[in-house]
């Protein structure tokens, strides 16, 4: 299912030829105007506009690994991002994924405040990701709330990402319906990359769902690699990894 | 046009040659001797309105060789000079009988007079010795400008009429000088600034109205003179003087070029003719102005005597502090906050009396037990009533919540410590839209909105830092700190893992046990191996096989680091995962151990 997503996306179409509707909308020149916000190569295809359309409000579902590449090379191009209620993320993970730390602000607890932060920063944030869970806890008034922040979202021209929950009225919903990790022997290498089949569906441009594979590597992505560190980039893993007695340490592989 | 104009000779640009002449005679006649028929018409008939304020300067002659012979202890009639870039820029009456002046070279002003001490200029050394003679004539006059060290100007009505008379005045004001500070002074009081000090250099009393009068005559070089040591105020008198008088970094900063332009427009004057004061007064400024620059229709202004710019005094600055009794005292929460608005509501009305906001807020508490706490809030806007309201809360919030203060609250005082102009609290209506700058902006405005929500530190940004674990690696700096790494993340960390990090860290790691083959529970032997091969992992309950697995990667802290010894132990796992609804595929876990207990440190998902 992985391929036919690439190959469509990646197929050169003839000038001329009858396409289907929702690829006359991928126009490049929004990616220009700011319109959309930059996502990162492997993500742009599963997109309909090739990145984060200012204004939308988008779903994540299942992996936060996914949610930290899609705010990557939004900061990186000089956008602000802020988490809200996602006190659990891996700030370094975030770092190792592209996202420029000076410009992701982290809101952990906002507790019985989220409607008013959410609401906060989608005035000065180009993207907030909210933890949906929290909306959970506000009960019958949550699916008003949620509805009231996305409208916010629409009107400021920032992009609202519900994280790990049911939000309602999203403009695209991403989904990572299965994860494969490569790299790990028994007892000897360690995880190198993250292959995730993401299905997004949606309405509007999105209407007709795509399904995807991206190949979260960050040792291989637009990072901010350390030299010191032993960070080979693993793109072929089982080739880097030796074999070794199961029982002994790896410990070459260590700082 | 030459400067050897034969007299009579009419000058082209001169309308009434008769004038001219007789000006150019009376250069030489002492004050104030001057037909009033001289003065030009649009001059004498000026109004009360147009006429500048009347001011008073008091006038230390030769301030820099003063200060430099004090600060040196030199005895008063040794002879001494103060040099600038080997030319002498000031000399003392001792050293001026023996030949010494101004513009000589160091080496000629030598020679004229052996035994000269010389001192190089620092105006850093005038401006702090002449403060205590600002000060004494403060204290008879307030609202004092310091024009330059050496001149003090002060608006002559007020000292006037309290002394009775600008004589008395000037009389109390020359023997408070003295009598304080022990440096002699000559006092002038005349219409405006230029001629009050022309008065004083003269030690005169010029009669009100008769500025004009007195400026005739004089050459025009006293207006490069003084413009050379006082400026123009092009501005407006609140763009420069607001710091007058108040040391180095307040100084007047008369710049080279404009000393300059002076020179070549009192030359040029002197070459068409315009020698005095008034010649160049009785042009028209219409004729000024489209002749010379926008300088010289200033220097016009002056020479005619009418007001360049009101004075700027200077104030002592406002007491803006806020100091509020809590009785009873406060210790709980809601009757800080309390306070804290009352306090904040006070502090806002004072600062906007004086058209100010605040950015920087000094918050300082005092406990019945005397214990007393102080913060500085720093914002990056002007705090409204809200924003300080807000600040003192969280402020005593957490200093109460964090035992800080063991008792209640019974003195609560707040004052700004950095002030901007009121109307800087306007928001800026025409930020560039996707402007990095202005995108900036909008973001800590956003997140300064939520930290009034939360409390400072309910905001942070991450800053990368040097760890070992997944969750060291980071530091939540909280928006508006400085961003310091604690350790620094190029130091080389043993024990570190590997790229890429968990993308989940649970705050609070659930366990987890690690079970081999048998069912026993895998642990770390001595020598950092597992004691056998995983084959489950239950976490949350549920058993799952052990599809891969590597490690360990071991720390051993030593006892004197901080937290004590400690011996950690992490590990990689990959677990077959059960389909869910959603999701299937597998589970990837970083495992942590120290001792026999596992816990669940990172999630990569």
């Amino acid at each position: 299912m992985s391929a036919s997503v690439t190959s469509l996306a990646t197929r050169g179409v003839p000038p001329g030829a009858v396409r289907v509707a929702s690829e006359l909308t991928e126009a490049p020149a929004d990616l220009a105007v700011g319109r959309v916000l930059p996502v990162r190569a492997e993500l742009a295809d599963l997109l309909p506009l090739g990145g984060l359309r200012r204004g939308s409000t988008i779903s994540v579902r299942g992996s936060n690994s996914l949610l930290l590449a899609l705010l990557a090379t939004a900061t990186s191009s000089g956008s602000w991002a802020a988490v809200v209620g996602l006190p659990e993320l891996g700030l370094t993970a975030a770092e190792e994924f592209g996202v420029v730390p000076q410009r992701l602000a982290v809101v952990p607890k906002p507790g019985g405040e989220l409607v008013s932060v959410v609401a906060a920063l989608l005035d000065g944030m180009d993207l907030v990701v909210v933890g949906a869970a929290g909306l959970g806890r506000l009960g019958r008034r949550g699916n008003e709330l949620a509805k009231r922040l996305s409208a916010r979202a629409r009107h400021r021209g920032a992009v609202l990402i519900a994280a790990g929950g049911v939000w309602p009225g999203t403009d695209l919903e991403l989904c990572c319906t299965e994860m494969h990790w490569l790299g790990l022997g028994d007892g000897h290498g360690y995880l190198a990359e993250g292959k995730l089949e993401i299905a997004a569906t949606g309405r509007g441009a999105a209407a007709r769902s795509r399904e995807g594979t991206a190949v979260l590597a960050c040792a291989a992505g637009s990072n901010l690699a350390n030299p010191n560190s032993a960070t080979p980039a693993a793109t072929t893993p089982t080739a880097t990894t030796p074999t070794r007695d199961p029982f002994k340490a790896p410990v070459e592989l260590v700082g | 046009m030459t400067n050897q104009r034969k007299p009579g000779t009419p000058a082209s640009t001169i309308e009434d040659p008769q004038w001219t002449e007789s000006a150019d005679g009376a250069a030489d006649s002492p004050w104030p001797s001057i037909p009033a028929n001289l003065i030009p018409p649009h001059l004498t008939n000026a109004t009360a309105s147009t006429r500048p304020m009347r001011m008073l300067v008091v006038w230390c002659p030769d301030w820099p060789v003063i200060a430099a012979a004090a600060a040196a202890g030199a005895p008063p009639l040794a002879p001494v000079a103060v040099v600038l870039a080997n030319r002498i820029l000031a000399c003392s009456a001792t050293a001026r009988a023996r030949g010494v002046r101004r513009g000589m070279r160091r080496r000629e002003a030598q020679g004229c007079c052996t035994d000269l001490l010389v001192f190089v200029a620092d105006p850093d050394r005038d401006e702090r010795s002449f403060e205590p003679v600002a000060a004494a004539v403060e204290e008879l006059a307030p609202g004092v400008e310091v024009v330059r060290p050496g001149l003090v100007a002060v608006p002559a009505r007020g000292p006037a009429g309290y002394f009775g008379g600008e004589e008395a005045a000037a009389e109390r004001l020359v023997d408070q000088v003295a009598s304080r500070t022990g440096v002699e002074c000559q006092v002038g009081v005349a219409d405006g600034l230029f001629a009050a000090v022309l008065a004083a250099h003269r030690g005169v009393l010029v009669p009100a109205g008769g500025s004009p009068a007195f400026l005739a005559p004089r050459p025009v070089n006293e207006l490069a003179e003084f413009i050379g040591q006082v400026g123009l105020d092009r501005t407006g008198p609140n763009a420069v003087g607001r710091n007058n008088g108040k040391g180095a970094d307040g100084r007047r900063q008369v710049s080279a070029g404009l000393i300059a332009q002076q020179i070549d427009l009192v030359d040029l004057l002197r070459r068409l003719g315009l020698r005095t004061l008034g010649a160049f007064a009785a042009l028209s400024e219409n004729e000024v102005a489209s002749r010379f620059g926008a300088d010289a229709v200033l220097a016009h202004r002056l020479a005619g005597g009418v007001a360049q710019r009101p004075p700027d005094r200077r104030s002592p600055p406002p007491e803006l502090m806020i100091t509020q009794v809590l009785d009873p005292p406060a210790d709980r929460v809601d009757a800080v906050a309390f306070a804290a608005r009352t306090a904040a509501q006070r502090l806002h009305e004072l600062l906007g009396s004086y058209g100010l906001a605040c950015t920087r807020l000094a918050i300082d508490a005092e406990t019945e037990h005397g214990e007393r706490h102080s913060r500085v809030w720093r914002c990056a806007e002007p705090l409204t009533v809200h924003g300080i309201a807000d600040r003192v809360r969280w402020q005593l919030d957490g200093w109460l919540r964090t035992a800080r203060l063991r008792s209640g609250v019974c003195l609560l005082r707040l004052w700004p410590e950095e002030v901007v102009d009121g109307r800087s609290l306007q928001l800026e209506l025409f930020a560039g839209g996707g402007a990095t700058a202005a995108d900036d902006e909008r973001a800590a405005r956003a997140l300064l909105r939520v930290q009034s929500l939360l409390g400072p530190e309910g905001v942070f940004t991450p800053l990368p830092d040097g760890g070992r674990g997944p969750a060291e690696r980071v530091n939540a700096v909280a928006w508006g700190d400085e961003r310091v790494a604690r350790f620094g993340p190029e130091l080389p960390w043993p024990g570190q893992l590997v790229r890429p990090a968990p993308s989940t860290v649970p705050v609070d790691p659930p366990p987890a046990r690690v079970l081999d083959e048998q069912g026993e529970q895998v642990t770390v032997t001595e020598d950092d191996r597992l004691t056998a091969r995983p084959v489950r992992v239950v976490v949350g309950g549920k058993p799952r096989a052990v599809l891969g697995w590597a490690g360990p990667w071991v720390v051993d802290r030593q006892p004197s680091m901080a937290g004590g010894a400690l011996r950690l132990a992490r590990v990689q796992v990959l677990l077959a995962g059960e389909e869910t609804a959603e999701r299937k595929g597998e589970l990837a876990l970083l495992l942590r151990t120290s001792g026999d207990r596992w816990l669940v440190e990172g999630i990569y998902d």
